[in-house]
């Protein structure tokens, strides 16, 4: 007796993707609750939190992290990991800087020069980290550490170890912006790749190669695919974001520094972990990645309006980095047995 | 044998259960003190698993071990270190940056002052190496040594404390003659010590040598244990396969076998290994035969492009392809159900569409855009004709039963439109009823012109299903069995009886 036909099977359901709300809530939705609950904690609890100012500046804080975790968010679901992109920012706000401030370039030409210049440099980056580690098989922790050092090291010889300033004053301007009072033009640029991200992955062959190699390599390999093409991508993709992040950070802070971007590698990873990423691939998404980053800034922003200093905030914020991984695999546990029903 | 009364080792009822499968059911069975038992079956009949369950690596789902006389249940390999059980594991397990010597001693390390006692391991690392006459060093590193001589500081190192029992994993798979003489004439010493041994091997001949008395496993339980001395091998091979070929099922004649398929000639994985030819036909189920580890799954694998291959021609439908990666080979229709399906065929966190159309997104996509309505269609098709059960085509496949996991394997190859299909025991970890659908499948798929071949440790699943049947052992192809000279004894000696001769070099 066939095991299969002993419990009656209903006929199969080609829309069920979202067929049960409280599987929905617990996969698609439970970062975004958990970003609602904070934001409605310091709302009723601390003061000046729900004001448009506080919003604001929300908004302006995170889109760097914002468009540096969407690159890395590709890098993360392959299963890898990107520690050169705070260096890599650094490297091409420099190279964005110089162009821009070339002597002799009007501005009309300056700005899409350095923006190519700022991409391009970012995406070679990028591209070197994916090749050295398909090429000779090197854990990327390793090689992206490496590129961290020497993107480093090349923002400081192309500098010449100074920030560099001048920048045209319309680029100036257009980065202060803020569209209708309420969205600021930096933030609209980190939601342009949120959004691109977003449609890449969803529903591009390319975004679903990403999500399967994250998921099993081997099966990928065995089922007649190059994994190694995909994989180089995906670094060239988050060195691409890197490049459009120090483009931001040009329009929010009008220099090119070599000594930018410390750390930001981390926050970025942070923010996809917390948005719902599995650090070892194959499961999840680049709006969680926003979410992710939001609950990183709106966490830091409201603990300050209560007071509590620069030295006790990275304990709390840590501990919600933690927190939010311990939550994500009881939540997988609970849904596999959802699931199973 | 000493006439001892009480057993060193009784098994009451004693099975065990992994995910899906009965690996043992109710064996019930004891050792006597002093002697040398051996234990035999086929492959998947279970002997790994009993000696895991001893060993203290897995725990028992039911039934009781009496071990010495009193209840036994380790729960941990140092549980059974301490009631004196020894284990050589047909797979090696020592440290490989480590000593010889290190390794011999690892339990207990001589110490002095808290301090590693150097000097003293050596001199009694020397002695235990002496012991299997092993004349090496006890200083270098076990990762210099070659596999037959690792095999025997593993032999050493089970000699290195007192023990009760001593339980042997095929430790001769890997040692000359010479050293196999060496290691019967330490096993009669420990004998004649009071030791007492169980011993598994594939060398039906060898083990008339050394044992007193075997026990034969089938599908997890006990068959039957008698006195060696009252057997011959034929006896032995009877008792391992033990469904006749009439119990099995009814061949199907009504498939046509049509015009070759594929033909493989001269296929070398090494230029040390010997070259492999063979042919399928449409409509054709061709079975491979042999004990893990004879080249059968190596050779598929470098057929299809997983794994290097140096020399040798493919031809699909007559007409030579070169293969370098697996995506040459699917690109021909040619598709190899692997092995393991969870950790090689399928993306086990995603659902059911993305693992059937993995194989061919540019059937359903344009312009680099996945159509979804387009691949749910062309899914939920399959999933009806193979009768996967599952109340929705986007279920994550982790929760499916691997008989449904691997119909989306199978799933997965048809929506590439799969010539001819290589499937790596298909039915391993299965259920009987789920197999039954497989089987059906794999006839289906037949008919339809397509060329199967199938890889098994399940002799009757392969006289009940093909047309002729491809006998592996030691890399090479030893012989080839048509349909009216099926016999499984013929088959099964044919890989039995190959092992016993030297590898060739």
């Amino acid at each position: 007796m066939s095991p299969f036909t002993e419990a009656a099977s209903p006929p199969v359901r080609q829309d069920g993707r979202w067929n049960r709300p409280l599987q929905f809530l617990l996969r698609d939705a439970g970062v975004a609750i958990a970003l609602a609950l904070i934001v409605l904690f310091f709302s009723l609890t601390a003061p000046y939190f729900a004001t448009t100012e506080n919003f604001l500046k929300v908004f302006v804080q995170i889109a760097i992290n914002t468009v540096l975790a969407s690159g890395m968010t590709f890098v993360i679901l392959t299963g890898g990991i990107d520690l050169s992109v705070g260096s890599v920012l650094a490297l091409c706000t420099v190279v964005g800087a110089l162009t821009m401030t070339w002597p002799g370039i009007p501005v009309a030409a300056a700005v899409p020069l350095a923006l190519v210049a700022c991409m391009g440099t970012g995406a070679l980056c990028g591209w070197i980290n994916g090749f050295v580690i398909e090429q000779w098989k090197i854990p990327p922790f390793i090689v992206t550490l490496g590129m961290l050092n020497m993107a480093s090291g090349a923002a400081r010889v192309v500098s010449n170890n100074s920030t560099i300033t001048g920048l045209p004053q319309a680029f100036v301007d257009f980065g202060n912006a803020i569209i209708a009072g309420v969205l600021p033009t930096i933030f609209l640029v980190a939601l342009c790749v949120v959004a691109i991200g977003w449609f890449v992955l969803r529903f591009t062959v390319f975004g679903r190669m990403i999500f399967a190699i994250g998921n099993n390599e081997e099966a990928v390999r065995l089922s007649g695919h190059a994994p190694r093409t995909y994989k180089i991508a995906a670094y060239t993709i988050c060195g691409l974001t890197a490049g459009t992040a120090a483009m931001v950070y040009l329009l929010r802070l009008n220099v090119g520094s070599p000594i930018a971007g410390i750390g930001y590698e981390l926050n970025a990873i942070a923010a996809v972990i917390i948005g719902g990423t599995s650090l070892s691939g194959g499961k999840g998404s680049i709006v969680g990645t926003l979410v992710g980053a939001c609950i990183l800034q709106v966490l830091s922003t409201g603990l300050q309006l209560f007071g509590i200093g620069d030295n006790f905030k990275p304990i709390v914020i840590g501990a919600v980095i933690i927190l939010a991984v311990v939550l994500d695999s009881y939540r997988d546990r609970v849904l596999r047995n959802l699931e199973a029903r | 044998m000493t006439a001892v009364a009480e057993p060193i080792l009784r098994l009451r009822g004693v099975g065990k259960r992994f995910p899906g499968v009965r690996a043992l059911h109710d064996v019930s069975m004891e050792v006597e003190r002093g002697e040398a038992h051996v234990l035999v079956g086929e492959n998947g009949a279970g002997k790994s698993t009993l000696i895991n369950l001893l060993a203290g690596i897995y725990a028992a789902d039911e039934g009781e071990i009496t071990f010495d006389g009193r209840p036994y249940r380790p729960r941990t390999p140092m549980d059974a270190f301490r009631a004196g059980i020894r284990v050589v594991h047909q797979e090696l397990n020592l440290l490989s940056n480590l000593t010889v010597a290190e390794n011999l001693l690892f339990e207990e390390l001589p110490q002095r002052h808290g301090l590693v006692d150097f000097p003293e391991i050596n001199r009694r690392a020397t002695a235990l190496l002496a012991q299997v006459g092993l004349d090496i060093p006890p200083s270098i590193p076990v990762e210099r040594l070659g596999v037959a001589q690792t095999q025997l500081v593993e032999i050493a190192k089970a000699l290195s404390h007192d023990s009760k029992l001593l339980i042997l994993d095929e430790p001769t798979a890997t040692l000359t003659s010479r050293e196999i003489d060496r290691l019967f004439s330490i096993l009669r010493q420990l004998k004649a010590a009071g030791v007492t041994i169980i011993y598994i091997s594939h060398r039906l001949h060898e083990i008339f040598e050394i044992g007193d008395r075997v026990t034969v496993l089938r599908d997890g339980q006990w068959v039957a244990t008698r006195p060696l001395a009252s057997l011959v091998v034929a006896d032995l091979v009877k008792l391992m396969v033990g469904r006749s070929v009439e119990d099995a099922h009814q061949f199907r004649q009504d498939v046509p076998v049509g015009g070759e398929i594929l033909r493989v000639e001269g296929l070398r994985r090494s230029h040390a290994l010997p070259e492999v030819s063979f042919a399928v036909r449409r409509g054709e189920i061709l079975g491979v035969a042999g004990l893990v580890g004879s080249g059968r799954t190596e050779t598929m694998r470098a057929l299809f492009g997983a794994d290097p291959s140096v020399a040798g021609k493919v031809f699909v439908d007559d007409v030579e392809i070169r293969i370098r990666a697996p995506g040459d080979a699917v690109e021909h229709g040619l598709c190899l159900l692997t092995e393991d399906r969870k950790t090689q065929g399928l993306m086990l966190g995603m659902s059911c569409v993305e693992n059937i159309t993995i194989t061919d997104l540019a059937k359903v996509s344009r312009w680099g855009l996945v159509r979804h309505a387009g691949e749910e269609r062309a899914a939920s098709e399959l999933v009806r004709e193979l009768r996967i059960k599952t109340p929705s085509i986007h279920q994550i496949v982790r929760n499916f039963s691997g008989g449904n996991q691997q119909k989306v394997v199978i799933a997965k190859w048809l929506f590439r439109g799969a010539k001819v299909l290589v499937c790596d025991e298909p039915t391993r970890g299965i259920d009987v009823g789920a197999k039954e659908e497989i089987y059906e499948l794999l006839w289906g798929l037949a008919a339809q012109g397509r060329g199967i071949v199938l890889v098994s440790s399940d002799l009757a699943e392969l006289v009940s299903l093909c047309h002729r049947i491809i006998v592996f052992a030691h890399d090479r192809i030893v012989g080839e069995v048509k349909r009216p000279e099926f016999d499984q004894r013929r088959i099964l000696s044919l890989a039995y009886e190959e092992a016993d001769i030297e590898p060739i070099h």
